[in-house]
């Protein structure tokens, strides 16, 4: 069983005794335990089930690498799953729970896919699950979702607080362990400003386990030394608990920092996420320990060496009374040294190299250990606890030659330097033969803007395992990158490390080397999704040769780890069936972040009211006074309509536009884009913007003006106003402003930048406010001033600027709703006492606001076209009917070449029509006509859509527009749209202007 | 994410505050043009594994619309231009040919 040792763990204050509980057992640990040594420490091996086989699963490693124990951590707004207890801080008060097993972790009924275990091989999803195809949706999907997925997901809101945080460094070092610190020493000195991130809460990283010295004195002493220099350095900043999660473009790094998640009574965000602009970058990332793939490598008490080396030293916990320990290299046998000095015992230590280790084991053997040189595992024995093991020479086929009683194996295959952010953004790796690890290709490193490399890699991220050689390397890394970065490193060597020599590793693939079919079965490479040795050969055989392909057949390294203990293992499995070389294999893509980070963190404060800027009109107070029900439009809000008391939205917009046509009401229109262009050229410039004539647009007059862009789609329309000979004033959708501004700004720019015009967006410079009725024109006069508005004086599409009160107006005569309407501009810091006044002058008229879907439904009633509703993109001007505002005499305008295009003249376009429903029904959004007949998929054919539908109040019945097939030539026949309950509904096909068809409200 | 000086302004901008308009240098056929060659100016692009010529426009700064030649594997950034010319530097050109001798980008090279 494991236990909590009497003495021992370093990072253990065993004065302070907390409490937690797992699956609503309460435990006891101490401070400094990570939830993965507390639950050892409590005997609690198992701690999960596998995803596919449900098999029990027991704690792996020590770090981020850990594959197996995942939990749901806490609950409620605090619920986070998959959390790796590895690296979750122990505190008082946690409570978490195991995941992916029903009914209970000792008891589940998915286990029974073990035993099935012959026929889940690779690939089962795509075997199994295709045939019959009714059987996905009835029988396969609902047994799956019952019994798929690891952590559950989250239910509440998350109550925690996270933030963004932006930096620059010279150089940001990734790694706290020896050669961080040793680099960021190095760099430090040369005055740069540097950053040394350190994912954990203790510094020092490996060394502080693996023991040796540094200029004569222990690690630990140096480590402690290094870590107070480095924090008397003002240029040097220093993290702890925060990863460097990826590495990307020209120096761009994310850091995330875990502020709270080891203290949650803790003020301040739960989470920051560092975007950091680096010039240099240094990864020192360390190495993982790799597994070794015998049958039973997953049973519960089978552990990485370095982590049962690491739950005696840093957290006086064993993983077990009786430890066999096995692997193909020297580092090992530090454990079962480490083990031994604890008391603990080791029966053999299995060695699967023939010649055996170097001091290590001169040293392992000196205590006493039994050392068995080119032997292996047969298979492990137990089921949810290691009870043994069967000794097999490594050489052969499994012939078991003794069998030794056990509760827990250490096993190492070796060390894989971590290359993830020198991947990440373009860095190459090398093979490494003697090490059989990839390592980073130093030659060939990511690039920056310049040309040159700007990731330099230290320590044994870079392939030395040894502490003096990591040292060595870190310094030249810390001295490079500063360089690098502009800075003059001091002269002066690496301090010196000293560790025991050791003999040459040698790859073990498979243990033992000729494992037939049986033991293959149970050997594992990735333990969280299953697969074995089996499978990634099966899919070899089955033709996917490909690393990505086998990777996503097999499902290797896909899950939550990512592949950290899988990848090198199931790359080598795979070329030793291709019979190819490893490298010639190569690996997946390395793709950030290192390790999962929150969601919360990716989001940081961009939530609720933060989530966006919202833009507010000057008149945007008063809509909320009045409880406006909004919309959002763009950035902007913008009343849809303006209930009152208890009235529904649809009886809202009935009031409101029935109010307007009978009388007078006002819209805010002051998100109107609104541009002007200006300068000798304006007219040459707007005459190829629009696709009608600009250029003899009379000073005083308005004209309403479509724009395409160089497809012929239309993209944007608006009225032009123009202020005088060199001057337009171009209006543009709301949504459209910003993008216009900048196309003209593009074609200026870029195209004909000899032509001499300014422009400039001055949206936000003007409220804007529709008076719109057959009373505007009294309740506009009632305000006084110089402006004369009569017909005569102000002629409908025309402008005029003057004094209205005592504001500063500009009104445009032009109607969207097709009654008397002036659309008046005034300064932005004069509009709401502007609404104010036109409020109060309309008070006997009954004056009222309507929203934007009064302004929606009206100017359907008048036939009147909508950017983005009649167009998606795909539709050219000819297709709405707006021939009259193609300009014929022009030779060129922007989208004038494609619609010359054979099938943008084509006769049988769909086109715009009015619809009249038979029975009086509002069409519903997004109906199409259907046509005789299916298509090759078994569909309707159809014969056009809907494009705007409503209920109109002043014709009290259903309206529509819509696109049809030879639309206009088939006035008065009547069609069908489609409904989602399968029925139909019948339209009679009318012209789109169903209100005051002659204009003539709009010209009084 | 990127970094690219804006040669208006001078500012080392990220790309958040920039935005990707499209391949440089594009010649714009209008009503006169064949179908091939206003096929040509809408949608033929080059899709290089190396140098590249983009525009780009410094949205959230100065508002100019700018040139960039690059490298789309090494994202190495040759120079930024002005958007008011047919073709790109010699001093650029050359910076080109010095890393990749036998490099050509359309007509470039």
């Amino acid at each position: 069983m494991s236990t909590r040792l009497s003495t021992g763990g370093r990072n253990l204050n065993r004065a302070k005794q907390i409490s937690f509980s797992f699956n609503g057992k309460q435990l006891k640990g101490y401070e400094g335990d990570t939830l993965a040594s507390a639950l050892l420490a409590n005997d609690q091996m198992m701690v999960g089930r596998s995803f596919k086989y449900h098999r029990p699963r027991g704690i792996l490693a020590s770090g981020v690498e850990e594959p197996n124990a995942l939990v749901n951590l806490e609950s409620g707004p605090q619920f986070e799953p998959n959390m790796v207890t590895t690296t979750v801080e122990l505190y008082d008060g946690l409570s978490c729970q195991s995941q992916n097993h029903w009914p209970s972790l000792e008891f589940d009924v998915g286990a029974i896919n073990s035993f099935m275990g012959r026929f889940y091989t690779a690939g089962f999803y795509y075997k199994t699950f295709m045939f019959p195809r009714f059987a996905w949706k009835h029988v396969f999907e609902p047994i799956v979702r019952q019994s798929a997925g690891l952590g559950k997901v989250p239910k509440d809101r998350d109550g925690d607080r996270y933030e963004h945080f932006y930096a620059f460094f010279d150089v940001v070092i990734v790694g706290g362990g020896i050669a961080g610190l040793q680099a960021a020493a190095a760099a430090g000195a040369s005055g740069a400003k540097v950053l040394l991130m350190e994912q954990g809460a203790h510094w020092g990283g490996r060394s502080m386990v693996d023991g040796g010295h540094v200029d004569g004195k222990p690690v630990a002493e140096h480590v402690a030394a290094l870590l107070d220099a480095l924090d008397a350095m003002e240029n040097v900043t220093l993290r702890n608990r925060m990863m460097g999660a990826g590495v990307y473009d020209h120096g761009y790094v994310l850091g995330y920092e875990k502020l709270t998640d080891h203290a949650p009574e803790a003020d301040g965000p739960k989470h920051r996420l560092w975007r950091i602009r680096a010039k240099q970058i240094v990864t020192a990332t360390g190495a993982l320990e790799r597994p070794l793939s015998f049958s039973g490598n997953d049973i519960p008490g089978v552990m990485l060496a370095s982590a049962a080396r690491d739950y005696v030293e840093r957290y006086g916990v064993s993983a077990g009374d009786r430890t066999v320990v096995v692997t193909n290299n020297d580092d090992a046998y530090r454990t079962a040294i480490s083990l031994k000095n604890a008391g603990l015992e080791v029966p053999v230590i299995l060695d699967a190299r023939a010649t055996g280790g170097g001091a290590l084991a001169e040293e392992a053997k000196a205590l006493g250990i039994r050392v068995e040189n080119g032997k292996a595992i047969a298979k492990v024995k137990g089921g949810k606890r290691v009870t043994g093991v069967a000794i097999c020479a490594q050489a052969g086929e499994g012939a078991v030659l003794e069998e030794i009683k056990c509760d827990a194996v250490a096993m190492s295959g070796g060390w894989s330097p971590v290359v993830h952010l020198w991947s990440h953004c373009g860095g190459k790796l090398i093979w490494d033969e003697d090490q059989a690890h990839f390592r980073p290709d130093t030659t060939r490193a990511p690039t920056s803007h310049d040309g040159q490399a700007f990731v330099t890699v230290a320590g044994s991220a870079s392939g030395p395992l040894g502490l003096g050689d990591v040292l060595i390397d870190a310094d030249a890394a810390g001295k490079s990158a500063a360089t690098a970065a502009g800075f003059k490193p001091k002269k002066g060597d690496a301090p010196e490390g000293v560790t025991p020599e050791q003999a040459a590793l040698e790859p073990v693939w498979l243990m033992p080397q000729g494992a037939g079919p049986k033991l293959r079965m149970k050997a594992w490479l990735d333990f969280q999704n299953d697969v074995k040795v089996s499978d990634v050969r099966l899919a070899a055989q089955e033709g996917y040769e490909s690393v990505e392909h086998t990777k996503r057949y097999t499902t290797l390294g896909m899950a939550t780890d990512q592949g950290k203990l899988s990848n090198i293992n199931g790359l080598a499995t795979l070329a030793g069936q291709l019979n190819a070389s490893i490298p010639e294999v190569g690996t997946t893509t390395f793709r950030p972040p290192y390790t999962p980070i929150s969601f919360g963190a990716i989001a940081g404060e961009a939530r609720d009211e933060a989530f966006q800027p919202l833009r507010r009109t000057p008149i945007h107070d008063y809509h909320e006074d009045q409880k406006a029900f909004f919309e959002p439009v763009g950035h902007w809000r913008r009343p849809y309509c303006f209930p009152q008391g208890d009235e529904s939205h649809a009886d809202a917009v009935k009031r409101e536009i029935n109010q307007t046509r009978n009388s007078v009401g006002l819209l805010d229109a002051s998100t109107l884009g609104k541009i002007i262009v200006k300068g000798p050229d304006a007219g040459k410039f707007l005459d190829m913007m629009y696709t009608n004539m600009m250029s003899n647009l009379k000073v005083g007059k308005c004209r309403y003006g479509l724009m395409c862009n160089e497809n012929g789609f239309l993209s944007d329309d608006g009225v032009v106003a123009r202020i005088d000979e060199e001057t337009y004033l171009c209006h543009t959708t709301t949504g459209g402003a910003e993008r216009i501004h900048g196309w003209m700004e593009d074609w200026l720019q870029c195209e004909w930048w000899d032509w001499k015009v300014y422009t400039a967006n001055v949206t936000e410079q003007f409220a804007q406010i529709a008076v719109v009725g057959p009373n505007a024109r009294k309740v506009i006069q009632k305000l006084g001033g110089d402006m004369d508005v009569s017909k005569e004086g102000l002629a409908f599409m025309s402008w005029k600027d003057g004094k209205l009160g005592d504001f500063d107006a500009r009104a445009y005569r032009i109607s969207f709703s097709g009654e008397l309407s002036y659309e008046i501009a005034v300064p932005a810091s004069q509009g709401r006492a502007f609404w104010d006044a036109l409020m109060e002058a309309g008070e006997e008229f009954g004056i009222m606001p309507y929203g934007t879907e009064g302004l929606h439904v009206m100017r359907a009633e008048k036939g009147f076209i909508m950017i983005g509703d009649e167009t998606d993109g795909t539709i050219i001007p000819q297709d709405l009917n707006l021939n009259w505002a193609i300009s014929k005499k022009k030779e060129d305008f922007l989208g004038k070449r494609a619609q010359l295009r054979s099938h943008m003249a084509d006769p049988n376009r769909w086109k715009l029509v009015g619809l009249e429903t038979l029975d009086g029904s509002v069409i519903p959004d997004g109906s199409y006509v259907i046509a005789a007949g299916e298509n090759a998929n078994g569909q309707r054919n159809t014969q056009g859509r809907v494009t705007s539908t409503y209920y109109s109040p002043t014709l009290d019945r259903g309206i529509a527009m819509g696109l049809l097939h030879n639309g206009p030539d088939r006035m008065g026949e009547v069609v069908e749209f489609n409904k989602v309950d399968g029925t139909t509904v019948k339209a009679k096909v009318v012209d789109p202007v169903f209100y005051d068809k002659d204009g003539e409200k709009q010209n009084v | 994410m990127l970094t690219l000086q804006c040669p208006y302004c001078g500012v080392w901008a990220e790309e958040t505050e920039l935005h990707a308009e499209g391949e440089a240098h594009l010649k714009r056929f209008g009503p006169d043009s064949s179908d091939e060659e206003f096929e040509t100016y809408m949608f033929m692009r080059e899709n290089p594994k190396g140098v590249h010529f983009e525009r780009w426009r410094h949205s959230n700064g100065c508002g100019k619309f700018f040139h960039a030649a690059r490298s789309t594997t090494t994202l190495e950034v040759f120079g930024t231009y002005s958007a008011q010319t047919y073709e790109p530097p010699q001093e650029i050109k050359d910076k080109i040919s010095a890393k990749y001798p036998n490099w050509s980008w359309r007509d470039f090279s």
